[in-house]
């Protein structure tokens, strides 16, 4: 007993002399920028999830790992960070403790409030959020946002699902009815449909982001149904990719590349390419030039991309898909154009109207398209 | 071939098997256990543990049979240990059964870490629609010999129970242990082997989800079938051959909200995906009643004592 107050009463006193030497320093924060001159670009990456998912977080953590290997940065990185409090103490320990001079907290719920509490604290630091948020004016200035137009991927991955399927009949596993994924649903189909007018998409939408053995179930029943190419947008495709090559159709991928998980069904998939996002950052930064606080792009700026095709693609599909890629490539392709209906035959889009890639129009999408078998009341 | 609305109905009987037979080990487990006198909750990190072995051992060495005894092996470690302080004075088993579910899910997170990307040899499924000519119904019969060893250990289970001396003795200590103890029985003993089995079948159950269906091992693969199989034996009546039954209603239920979907029924799936939940509040409702306790519940169960 005696010798265990000995020990803590000195304890005691190292704990006092430490917080002694620290106060000398001035404020804690100082010391990080300290460490953060030293001439390294030094980024910090939170994800939401497991690094290595087959999908979201896998994506990002691949681009982390891209700008990691430059010799003139130091990429730090902490999974599994859930969107509450604990992002906020995660991106403060990165600021103070690994000096970070921009962090990349890439799940949608970590920026509102958790973003923009911590960002108006750390003046020095950039925060840059992936998914589209920042405002002008509105939200602090060192806060900015980033984000890829995948359903440009998606078009393509339908172009080649609509042209591979036998039977016109594609499959959807969507997690919920928000407008990034109805976007990818839509787009998905307008490819399809725009070289196979009568392909229809019949979506299944399982109510959240990881239900494994209900994903497993959807791709079942869809198959079911005479369905032969399925795809999907939950937070890991791995679950209907294995389901889909079980049963012998084809499937189109997301998030990243599949086609190991199902080498004969395979077709494509729409992959984001987030090292490219990344190493333009951190070379802005190097630079020491003023980071932009909104980044989007599509194909044509190199922020996503089309999966290689399978070899059982046929050439006249490969043409007809790569036609599509070489329009966004250009910048000359407008997918929403009237006139368009929404699958209750409701006219959305007038014909002679039309909505660009970055009209903010497109980011309430609360409709489906003519030829998607699916509702998106709940 | 257009099967249109049949294919609920094969969904249904697919999804029976397809998503009943980690219910059904499980459940199984957990009634052998309660049979003992104990609960034992920890099953849910029983599951998930037997998921993530299964997967490690079966990826390494290229057999997924041995996975899914290694998973039993685990699970029956974790059991063991559920019982082992449960057999302590004053140690409530639920409080336990709650702190090894958390214990055992972080454990295989943990664990498991390196496991989510590699894809591992899956078990091998057998043909029982090689007699239709449907290519649905077909695929919806493709089962896998763990459903067969599953209903066997049922019929085994309840027949052991009932006629062996063996049972009786499993029986007596979870009817009273003072009666067990005037007996001269090893009350402690039976009741940590009766629990370390069901851990044992549990983790069985747990490695048919990563080996077999979904086929798969990620972090949100279990989503709670551990705790659901708990309350499947209180419906089964702490029968093995009602968690049979319980257990194929439960994944034919769970198999109709993405069905519907299928066939174009869009609307209210959030309530079709809620329907095996729906099921446990009804039956519970129904079957309980304050002015008895319930046919079949073992007497020593914390809940009823």
């Amino acid at each position: 007993m005696s010798e265990s107050r000995k020990l803590t009463r000195r304890q005691v006193l190292q704990g006092t002399a430490a917080a002694g030497a620290l106060g000398m320093l001035g404020n804690v924060e100082w010391i990080g920028q300290a460490w953060g001159a030293s001439g390294k670009v030094k980024m910090g990456f939170i994800f939401v999830g497991p690094r290595d998912d087959y999908g979201y977080n896998q994506a990002h953590f691949e681009g982390k790992s891209a700008v990691a290997k430059l010799d003139w940065t130091k990429a730090f990185d902490e999974e599994k960070v859930p969107e509450t409090i604990e992002v906020q103490k995660t991106m403060e320990s990165m600021i103070k403790l690994d000096g970070a001079q921009v962090l990349f907290p890439t799940s949608f719920g970590y920026f509102d409030p958790h973003i923009l509490k911590v960002a108006p604290q750390f003046p020095k630091t950039q925060f840059l959020h992936c998914g589209g948020l920042y405002q002008e004016g509105k939200h602090p200035k060192n806060v900015g946002s980033y984000f890829g137009f995948i359903d440009e991927s998606q078009y393509i991955a339908g172009i080649v699902a609509g042209g591979m399927s036998k039977s016109g009949k594609l499959g959807f596993v969507a997690a919920k009815p928000i407008p990034q994924v109805l976007r990818n649903i839509n787009n998905y189909t307008l490819g399809a449909r725009s070289i196979r007018p009568t392909c229809t998409v019949n979506v299944i939408f399982t109510g959240d982001w990881s239900l494994p053995v209900r994903e497993a179930e959807a791709t079942n029943s869809l198959v079911d149904q005479g369905i032969d190419v399925v795809t999907c947008h939950v937070d890991s495709p791995k679950v209907v990719i294995t389901t889909a090559e079980k049963r012998g159709v084809y499937c189109t991928g997301y998030h990243c590349d599949q086609s190991k998980l199902a080498p004969k069904g395979y077709l494509t998939g729409a992959e984001w390419n987030w090292a490219k996002v990344y190493m333009d950052y951190a070379e802005m930064i190097r630079k020491g030039q003023k980071i932009p606080n909104l980044v989007r792009g599509g194909l044509k700026e190199g922020i996503v991309r089309v999966s290689d095709y399978n070899q059982v693609v046929t050439e006249a599909v490969r043409k007809q898909a790569d036609a599509a890629k070489d329009k966004f490539m250009s910048g000359g392709m407008v997918v929403y154009k009237g006139p368009i209906k929404d699958n209750t035959g409701r006219v959305v889009i007038a014909a002679g109207k039309e909505h660009v890639q970055t009209d903010i129009w497109l980011e309430s999408m609360d409709w489906l398209v003519e030829g998607v078998i699916g509702s998106t009341k709940s | 071939m257009e099967v249109g609305w049949w294919g609920v109905l094969i969904a249904v009987l697919g999804g029976a098997i397809r998503i009943g037979t980690p219910f059904l080990f499980v459940s199984l487990g957990e009634c052998l256990t309660e049979k003992s006198g104990r609960i034992n909750l920890g099953l849910e990190g029983t599951l998930v543990m037997g998921a993530m072995t299964g997967y490690a051992v079966s990826l390494h060495s290229g057999s997924p049979w041995l996975g899914v005894l290694c998973a039993g092996l685990a699970g029956m470690v974790l059991g063991a240990l559920h019982s082992w302080l449960c057999s302590f004075q004053r140690v409530n088993d639920i409080a336990v059964g709650i702190a090894m579910m958390l214990f055992g899910t972080g454990l295989a997170f943990f664990l498991g870490k390196p496991y989510i990307q590699p894809s591992a040899p899956r078990l091998p499924s057998i043909d029982l629609g090689g007699w239709s000519d449907l290519p649905q119904l077909e695929a919806a019969l493709q089962i896998n010999a763990l459903f067969l060893l599953g209903i066997v250990v049922a019929v085994l289970m309840g027949w052991m129970l009932k006629n062996t001396a063996w049972g009786l003795k499993v029986r007596v200590v979870g009817e009273s242990a003072d009666a067990a103890r005037a007996l001269g029985l090893p009350v402690d003993r039976i009741r940590i082997m009766s629990t370390a089995m069901g851990g044992f079948l549990a983790g069985i159950g747990g490695s048919y989800l990563s080996l077999y269906y979904p086929f798969n091992w990620s972090e949100g693969l279990s989503s709670g079938q551990g705790l659901m199989a708990v309350a499947l034996v209180i419906f089964a009546r702490w029968q093995p051959i009602g968690c049979l039954w319980v257990s194929l209603l439960w994944g034919g239920a769970a198999a109709l909200g993405p069905s519907l979907q299928s066939v174009g029924i869009t609307g209210g799936y959030y309530i079709f995906n809620a329907i095996p939940y729906i099921m446990t509040l009804a039956m519970m409702i129904i079957t309980c009643s304050p002015r008895r306790t319930l046919v079949g519940a073992p007497h020593e169960l914390t809940v009823t004592r």
